[in-house]
């Protein structure tokens, strides 16, 4: 994938790639989208680069928001305060960033860092941390592999700035939350600083792209009237990385229980089999993300495997938030590249910590 | 004894109601000046029934003519801005998503200044009184006379709102200003949209709701009035001049709540079947169940409580064209219908000439039809049956038969019974079924808060949520007695301290 500029009309299938890469959570791209549009319309120049064009002593840098879906789209993120991050971790490094990379490629993550490569000049490297959504910090292969999320540097539009320094990546996530909640739930943040070969060995790659390729095989088959779905499958199949997809499960929502437990959105949504699956039941728990489908005593897919739900006739990614009984959705098994199973990663993102009790298999074993 | 009247694009229908039996019903044209064509239909209706306009207890409204004026972008009033935010939010100003006709329209006098609330309930900024005044000024020497102010997480907290509308009201007295906590959900930007929408709307509004009274008056009828809104239940004539933007679906919501009457059904599927489209929706507990994505009006993207409704392109004037393979709609000769349908002398083969030919509707003339090759018209009628049912079936929320109610002028097109319908009915004056939906609406009341379940307990929360509910109804005027709870919603706030949960209840009751 060589280096490329990103423009308007990559903009909607970016977008809804994005939400796919968010398996329900990582936030609605709708405000960060709206955001980037007003640059690109601005006449913003974006390049999205290559991850192989990065010199090995280039400077790397993170940006994102952190705090909680519903916060950002009232209290919008702070273009201005991230690009402030930036400045602050090049000063607390005594380095010029030469470029961006995005901590989470789905959700409204995958959308800021493009913003502010629009307004710092700085390319943004064609990969992410996460592969998907993810909620807590530590969460990034950057960090599975070696580099410290440390410094954090969180700010909001007051000017007010925290640094966090903390020995381990999970302990940075604690500390960061507590700064984030007290600046409202919602703090620009610079993180995860590193040099373009740590960038190129722990980052999952080419993630921007595959965002917008999974939006654009939507797309053109609603544009020619063929299966969405069929169109998915064939482009994963075909994909840099040939990943697996299928579909788990056609159904439709008949219960559906939420509820905040230590500050995530946690529960679980149980789907009515329709069409091929009539008279079966499959049950999707989340926290934040989707986790892992069971159909009884079988598991179909589980972190860190993607588990996207997609409205039934459209294939638009729909969110933990935005599922309401009655909606008819097929589910979505994809695999990640070996980047995310690898045990270092399992062990920081797999079923166990998210509390699963199986030993995670990957979904195409599982199928 | 009631009249509703549902003034359309086309037609504005009225019904005199006795408790709940239909006396009269009348479909006269809509006229330009809206209240002409109010008043020859009440007129009609009142001589049809025979009852004297001193025994109407109550005028029921329901209108689409503000939706209309967005969607069209006529009759709309320039609109000041201002958001209570600063420093945040600068990434998003005021009307950012909004098509450019439209912003050519109301103008781009968008104010920032400090404001806004934390989601746990700090300020964000204390409201710089002396700004507000001086944005006030500049808003009155422009020469604009309608505002809409917003502010973040002003569902949680309205005081600085409030607050800025009291300073702007003492600096430009004659301003109309509307209130973004009043109308909308959390999401600034989507609750700012219609905010500013309504503040578009406000002149109008005036007129039109002024007209309904001088109609009433010239009719000699005291009763109080009306108008029903998005949800189904009905506001003062007072309130919707504030907040005409509550009305926008309250068409399809009428044409649902009148097919729910007039089949005595709580829980069904209604088909609403007019010339062009046939509009699908759900009724849950007797009320539209309400869509959960962002819906579009005229472009702009809102929050709305919104009825669920799938609309496909079959109606009465549908074109149906091929012979093995055919097809009807999406395409429609629309109101040209009585020139160009077969029936009528016209050379297009249309939904109604199907019907007439297969004997199922006996409109216009019926040799016109007679060659058509009876395969064919078996076929059309084949394919006009899958595409209900197939509408039907998208909309359902269970792979159980459900019972469906058949409304409006195109219900002739359907003659047999439908795949997944338990039972299928076409009621009585399914015609007129929005305006008796508008005669029959409820009052509501609502609430949708962020609570903290760790501080307040969730029984708690939502007993007090369920109780501002039902107070609320009251004050719209609901019977304390009939009133019932009819949404219970909770979102938890993913990442929030203190178990905060998002609440939404609603209370309805009817007009005491």
């Amino acid at each position: 994938m060589p280096t490329m500029k990103m423009h308007l009309d990559l903009l909607p299938d970016f977008l809804r790639g994005t939400a796919f890469l968010g398996t329900g959570g990582g936030g609605d791209p709708y405000v960060g989208g709206l955001i980037l549009r007003q640059k690109l319309e601005e006449g913003a120049d974006i390049t999205i680069m290559d991850p192989m064009e990065l010199d090995d002593d280039d400077f790397v840098v993170s940006v994102a928001n952190m705090g909680a879906p519903t916060v950002m789209v009232e209290k919008i993120p702070s273009a201005h305060a991230m690009v402030e991050c930036l400045r602050s971790i090049e000063r607390e490094l005594g380095r010029k960033a030469t470029a961006l990379i995005a901590a989470e490629a789905g959700g409204i993550n995958g959308t800021l860092p493009m913003v502010i490569g629009a307004m710092t000049g700085l390319p943004v490297v064609d990969g992410d941390g996460m592969g998907r959504a993810f909620p807590e910090l530590q969460m990034c292969t950057f960090g599975v592999y070696g580099v410290p999320a440390s410094p954090i540097v969180l700010r909001d539009e007051h000017g007010n700035e925290v640094i966090v320094r903390a020995r381990s990546n999970l302990e940075s996530e604690w500390f960061a939350r507590v700064v984030c909640t007290r600046m409202g739930t919602k703090s620009e943040i610079a993180l995860y600083a590193m040099s373009g070969k740590e960038a190129k060995e722990t980052g999952v790659l080419y993630t921007t792209t595959l965002a917008m390729e999974i939006g654009r095989s939507i797309r053109e088959a609603r544009e020619t009237q063929s299966d969405p779905f069929a169109g998915l499958q064939h482009y994963f199949q075909t994909s840099r990385d040939k990943r697996f997809c299928t579909v788990l499960f056609e159904g439709k929502v008949v219960d559906l229980l939420r509820e905040t437990t230590s500050g995530w959105a946690i529960g679980r949504v149980i789907f009515e089999g329709i069409g091929t699956n009539t008279g079966q039941q499959l049950e999707v728990r989340f926290q934040n993300e989707f986790l892992v489908a069971q159909q009884g005593e079988r598991t179909l897919g589980m972190v860190p495997d993607l588990i996207c739900i997609l409205d039934q006739e459209n294939a638009e990614p729909i969110t933990t938030e935005g599922l309401k009984y009655g909606q008819r959705v097929r589910v979505v098994g994809v695999s990640v590249p070996p980047v995310m199973r690898t045990p270092e990663a399992l062990a920081v993102f797999g079923p166990k910590y998210f509390g699963i009790a199986d030993v995670y298999t990957p979904i195409e074993e599982l199928v | 004894m009631r009249i509703g009247v549902d003034v359309g694009g086309t037609n504005t229908d009225a019904v005199v109601m006795d408790g709940a039996t239909v006396l009269a019903s009348i479909k006269a044209p809509t006229t330009a000046d809206v209240g002409a064509g109010v008043v020859a239909a009440i007129e009609g209706v009142l001589a049809r029934s025979k009852v004297a306009p001193e025994t109407i207890t109550g005028v029921m409204i329901g209108t689409t003519q503000f939706t209309n004026a967005i969607v069209e972008r006529r009759r709309l009033v320039p609109v000041a801005i201002v958001r209570l935010a600063l420093p945040a939010t600068k990434s998003l100003n005021p009307l950012i998503d909004w098509p450019h006709d439209l912003v050519d329209t109301i103008g781009r006098n968008v104010y920032m200044a400090e404001g806004g609330y934390e989601v746990d309930g700090r300020e964000i900024s204390p409201l710089d009184e002396a700004e507000i005044a001086r944005i006030a000024r500049d808003i009155a020497a422009k020469g604009l006379e309608s505002i809409a102010v917003s502010s973040v997480f002003a569902p949680l907290n309205s005081a600085q709102e409030d607050r800025a509308a009291e300073i702007i009201h003492a600096e430009h007295p004659q301003a109309q200003i509307t209130l973004s906590n009043e109308i909308g959900r959390v999401g600034l930007i989507e609750r700012e949209n219609a905010a500013v929408m309504n503040a578009a709307l406000v002149q109008l509004s005036a007129k039109v709701v002024g007209s309904f009274r001088e109609a009433l008056k010239k009719l000699k009828i005291d009763a109080p009035f009306f108008i029903s809104q998005n949800d189904g239940t009905l506001m003062s004539a007072a309130y919707v001049e504030r907040y005409p933007v509550l009305t926008f679906a309250s068409g399809p919501t009428n044409s649902m709540r009148g097919a729910a009457f007039l089949s005595d059904q709580e829980n069904a599927v209604v088909v609403d079947i007019g010339g062009t489209t046939t509009d699908v929706g759900v009724l849950a507990r007797g009320f539209p169940r309400e869509s959960a994505v962002a819906v579009d009006v005229g472009g702009v993207r809102t929050n709305f409580r919104m009825p669920d409704v799938l609309a496909i392109g079959l109606g009465g004037g549908s074109l149906v064209r091929g012979d093995d393979e055919v097809t009807v709609g999406p395409d429609s000769v629309g109101f040209e219908l009585t020139e160009k349908a077969l029936v009528f002398g016209g050379d297009t083969l249309t939904a109604t000439d199907i019907a007439v030919a297969a004997g199922l509707a006996d409109i216009g003339d019926r040799a016109a039809v007679a060659g058509l090759d009876d395969a064919a018209v078996a076929r059309a009628l084949g394919k006009i049956h899958a595409m209900v049912e197939d509408a039907i079936d998208r909309m359902k929320t269970s792979a159980d038969p459900v019972p469906a109610i058949l409304v409006g002028g195109g219900s002739i097109l359907i003659e047999r019974d439908l795949a997944g319908v338990s039972t299928l009915s076409v009621p009585e004056h399914s015609a007129v079924a929005n305006a008796i939906g508008a005669a029959i609406a409820q009052v509501g009341g609502e609430v949708d808060r962020v609570f903290s379940y760790e501080q307040e307990g969730r029984e708690n929360a939502i007993a007090q949520a369920k109780d501002e509910a039902q107070a609320k109804a009251v004050d719209a005027g609901a019977e304390p007695a009939s009133i019932e709870i009819i949404e219970v919603e909770e979102i938890p706030l993913a990442y929030l301290p203190g178990a905060a949960c998002r609440v939404r209840v609603k209370a309805v009751g009817d007009l005491a």
